[in-house]
């Protein structure tokens, strides 16, 4: 704004200064200074500092990276950033004037419809902000759906970030947590300690599948029956990349879903913004008590009754039930849904599927030849493993030795799982996806071999 | 002032006959071909059936669309045009402070040394996105006057959340009356997410309602505030965009009864460079990085809610903490034993803390200052002249400056015409901008909640003042053509009431197609 016309505004308003319109901060609160912060910056000079610090980081685009525990790395194709990032998605609030936002709340309800098709689930929210917070308001949620209730069962396997999180959230609800223990050696959860830890005090009882240390829990049916014979409620979280090959959660009686969402076609972009994808089934003692935003289809009110999209159900939400609001949930991650509307519909079954298989042939090729490696074990835990598995190292090599070893090479391999999982010894957990090639993998192991080889030397 | 030749049908939203995207599936069609992987790496990792279990097998292939990427190209194109943003028009919902996002921004978070970092990369490969984050921290600290800032949050809901929760850890750890405390205070006029996100903590909400100027109710607070208290959630300046005058007394009550206070700073766009929450005795303090440092929107997110704290709550911060080493490299620490814990998955929305850092760079102090001096100048210069148009009226504290936004009362407008605020939004849609946000606060009579930004510039915001005359004397001649509105958005009134009835309730394709099905047979 020009001087000039800042003077025309204020005289047009009566007003003599722009102090004028900060009366009524007093006095002895004003800040007498600047505040200390750098100088304004020209644009150019602020792509330069940008520049400066991404240089100083090593992304992971060169497929050289091996993590995953809850962050995707997979191949964006380009006409999805080009279609999500446009200004008319990107620089729109919530769409709390429909009429005038049909575009996001039909891609809103493309969305939901997309996810609830994929996990065989009615009703999908359109957003939470990641897989951790989601499990933590599914926990929520079941506590209120089965009122008296106030235990939340957990996979002794589960993600700790993801428990972490569901502790903070759940722990002020009077919510009490346990887990189910597991079998050592193939990670599935134990059915006699869920049968002895189930009673009429369990609102919910959660699986993960694939688990976080990557073996395909196979004992869903029995899990789901013993759970609803206790009338509590199961929730599922799942990785939907895997879902063109694995059982979809809705398919063995899964009455919440939850996934990370970022794995369709968002980037990692250092652990944010996430998705959380929440679902439930078609029941409305479960849709009433959901956390977050829905888009529903309607009509026009007048002739000729066009199909048009709304914001629905919301005297669940905050802005209309304040504290008695299913969860205090207000900005979401939209633009992040439709991302995944895009990317998805893109992909249609065959991609979906084609994804799925690529990646079971690759983490599966890469774990079975690391197993070959003398002192290596791969995975260490489970049977069954689709896109991450636990890779075990003996013979006195500790895990950090070949996270330092495989940094020297170039490399960075999984997350070591030496302090979370004790039991599973040195180990890491690895991540292969599509991104990786067979040359690069082929590679790596080489890098783990002469690791291996060489007692832990770093080169 | 300017006059404007103000003609709605030179104004008309695109439309299109867009299906949804499962009514353009053609079978057998592919989208995106991924590189399949190679035979000889297949023969080493088995087949699919020896590497999924045969009971964990999917039988039916999801009944997802089946479209060729032209198809997508042009369906998600015509949807977004379809869509009124930011980049379109005046965007003046209060509260939410819709300024403009530079583009330069965007290309920050989408540079690859960025987007393509794993968040559990070695911290020796991710020091550039450290220092970011620890420089923004204390930029965050100095703007807000707070000792330490986490970036985790990521909304403003989730900042006020985690805030109410170190302020209970504060009573938990330090005045051991945890259990005694039990009750945040929260003025009537608070954003929902307040008392939302006290609840979600285990508190008691206690309502102090507004006094007859619109403020803060000294006497209410006085009486309220107690040994139950454990603190109040406040947002200043207020929901009718007043700055709080006696906030030096209202903390001062506060702290006396034991309590600590909580800024919330959706209007922190008010005040950037001109006061700050620490100095006003604020002990806890969150912003929302997509309201005042202009990180887009995103059609509802993502945003992100770093929040600041006073030195006594620094130890209760979520983990881990950015922190910067002797030998002046950065790394994480998650050994602080008293901390809340987390509250999200790895370090924040640290794409959008990007874009707020690019800004804050960009601008330096002199520019914020300048921002926040110009959206009070803009929302000061529509208080003045909406209020004179017919039917509007601007309650409480009429005297006192506005500050970022105004909320107008069209209730003696309904008293005439019985056009009500609702009708006024949908017609302004007409004219080519988006609504004010309407009945909020709840404590003012079909309210007009204008917040129109330092962004907008003085033309447009004399066509908006125009519309809302027109639409006056609309009212007043031919109400019906303002209860029928909106005319020339993709679509007319819409009928949320059958939206969300039982019968008629419809949240995906999947229950659709039930309906479908039922209604077939």
């Amino acid at each position: 704004m020009t001087k000039a016309t800042e003077k025309d505004m204020l005289e047009s308003i009566g007003k003599k200064s722009l102090d004028d319109l900060f009366s009524n901060i007093p006095e002895k609160f004003k800040l007498p200074r600047d505040l200390n912060l750098p100088r304004s910056h020209s644009e150019m000079e602020v792509t330069r500092r940008i520049q400066e610090l991404a240089g100083k980081n090593k992304p992971a685009d060169n497929g050289r990276v091996f993590l995953g525990s809850g962050i995707g790395m997979h191949y964006v194709p380009a006409i999805v950033p080009a279609l999500a990032t446009r200004a008319e998605f990107l620089t729109s609030y919530t769409s709390y004037q429909a009429e005038v936002s049909q575009g996001m709340l039909q891609t809103l309800f493309e969305y939901q419809s997309l996810l609830a098709e994929i996990l065989e689930i009615d009703v999908v929210n359109s957003s939470m902000y990641d897989m951790a917070t989601a499990v933590a308001e599914a926990a929520r949620m079941t506590a209120r759906v089965k009122k008296q209730r106030s235990k939340f069962l957990v996979p002794g396997t589960m993600n700790p970030e993801h428990y972490q999180v569901l502790y903070t959230y759940t722990e002020p609800a009077d919510i009490q947590l346990d887990r189910i223990e597991y079998d050592e050696k193939t990670g599935l959860m134990l059915l006699s300690d869920l049968e002895s830890k189930m009673n009429e005090k369990v609102a919910g009882v959660y699986i993960e599948n694939p688990s976080y240390l990557g073996f395909i829990e196979s004992q869903v049916d029995e899990v789901s029956k013993i759970v609803h014979d206790y009338d509590a409620l199961l929730v599922t979280g799942v990785d939907v990349l895997s879902l063109g090959l694995i059982r979809p959660p809705g398919n063995y009686g899964a009455d919440i879903v939850i996934a990370e969402g970022q794995h369709l076609g968002s980037p990692m972009s250092f652990g944010g913004p996430l998705l959380g994808i929440f679902g439930c089934i078609n029941d409305r003692k479960l849709i009433y008590q959901m956390p977050g935003r829905l888009v529903g289809m309607t009509k026009t009110e007048k002739e000729p009754y066009e199909d048009g999209y709304v914001l629905t159900l919301s005297p669940r939400e905050q802005h209309i039930r304040r504290e008695k609001a299913t969860s205090n949930i207000c900005s979401n991650q939209a633009l992040a849904a439709v991302t995944a509307a895009i990317y998805l519909s893109l992909l249609g079954p065959a991609g979906l599927k084609q994804v799925g298989e690529t990646i079971a042939y690759n983490a599966n090729y890469t774990a079975k030849m690391l197993d070959k490696i003398p002192g290596v074990k791969a995975p260490a835990i489970g049977e069954s493993i689709w896109k991450e598995f636990v890779v075990q190292f003996q013979k006195n090599v500790s895990a950090k030795d070949v996270h330092e070893g495989l940094l020297a090479r170039g490399f960075h391999g999984g997350k070591i799982l030496t302090d979370e999982y004790p039991a599973l010894g040195e180990s890491m957990l690895f991540c292969v996806t599509e991104i990786h090639s067979k040359e690069t993998i082929d590679e790596l192991i080489q890098a783990v071999k002469d690791i291996m080889s060489q007692g832990g030397a770093k080169s | 002032m300017k006059q404007h030749h103000l003609d709605d049908n030179k104004v008309s939203q695109a439309k299109w006959d867009e299906p949804l995207i499962f009514e353009r599936s053609i079978p057998g069609v592919v989208g995106h071909v991924f590189p399949a992987a190679e035979p000889d790496l297949i023969h080493v990792a088995g087949k699919l059936e020896d590497i999924i279990p045969s009971t964990m097998t999917r039988k039916d292939p999801p009944r997802i669309p089946e479209v060729s990427e032209p198809g997508i190209a042009r369906h998600f194109t015509r949807l977004s045009q379809m869509n009124f943003a930011v980049n379109l028009g005046t965007y003046p919902l209060g509260s939410c402070t819709m300024k403009y996002n530079p583009a330069e921004n965007n290309w920050a978070a989408s540079t690859p040394g960025f987007a393509w970092l794993h968040p559990l990369q070695d911290s020796s490969m991710t020091q550039g996105a450290l220092e970011m984050m620890w420089e923004l921290e204390r930029w965050l600290g100095e703007i807000t006057g707070m000792d330490a800032v986490t970036l985790q949050p990521a909304a403003g809901a989730q900042g006020e959340w985690t805030g109410v929760m170190m302020m209970r850890e504060y009573h938990r750890c330090f005045t051991e009356e945890c259990e005694l405390r039990t009750e945040m205070l929260i003025p009537d006029a608070a954003h929902g997410t307040n008392p939302a996100s006290a609840a979600m903590a285990g508190y008691k909400v206690v309502v102090i309602p507004s006094s007859k100027e619109g403020l803060v109710d000294l006497d209410a607070i006085k009486e309220a505030a107690g040994s139950r208290t454990a603190g109040l959630m406040l947002t200043n300046p207020n929901t009718i965009g007043v700055f709080e005058k006696d906030i030096g007394e209202i903390t001062d009550i506060v702290h006396d009864a034991g309590g600590l206070v909580y800024y919330d700073g959706a209007n922190f766009n008010a005040i950037m460079g001109k006061v700050r929450p620490g100095d006003m005795g604020f002990d806890v303090v969150h912003l929302n990085l997509h309201k005042s440092f202009s990180t887009p929107h995103g059609g509802g997110g993502p945003g992100a809610g770093p929040v600041g704290v006073t030195e006594k709550l620094k130890e209760f911060l979520p983990v881990p903490r950015v922190i910067k080493k002797d030998d002046g490299s950065f790394d994480l620490d998650y050994d602080y034993p008293r901390s809340i814990g987390k509250v999200k998955s790895f370090y924040g929305n640290f794409g959008v803390l990007i874009r707020a850092y690019s800004y804050i760079y960009a601008l330096g102090a002199e520019g914020l200052e300048r921002a926040s001096e110009v959206a009070v100048l803009n929302a000061n210069y529509i208080a003045h002249h909406v209020r004179k148009i017919p039917g509007f009226t601007l309650p409480y504290s009429q005297d006192a400056p506005r500050m970022h936004e105004c909320v107008i009362s069209a209730e003696e407008l309904k008293e005439r015409t019985e056009v009500t605020a609702m009708n006024i939004a949908k017609r302004l849609l007409d004219f080519g901008v988006h609504a004010p946000t309407v009945y909020f606060p709840l404590i003012v009579p079909e309210a007009l909640m204008i917040e129109p930004t330092e962004t907008e510039s003085r033309q447009e915001l004399d066509y908006f003042i125009s519309a809302l005359e027109k639409i006056s004397e609309e009212a007043h001649e031919d109400p019906e053509r303002v209860k029928r509105a909106p005319h020339s958005t993709a679509v007319g009134l819409l009928d949320e009431y059958r939206a969300a009835h039982p019968k008629t309730l419809t949240l995906s394709y999947r229950m659709y197609q039930e309906y479908q099905k039922q209604d077939g047979d």
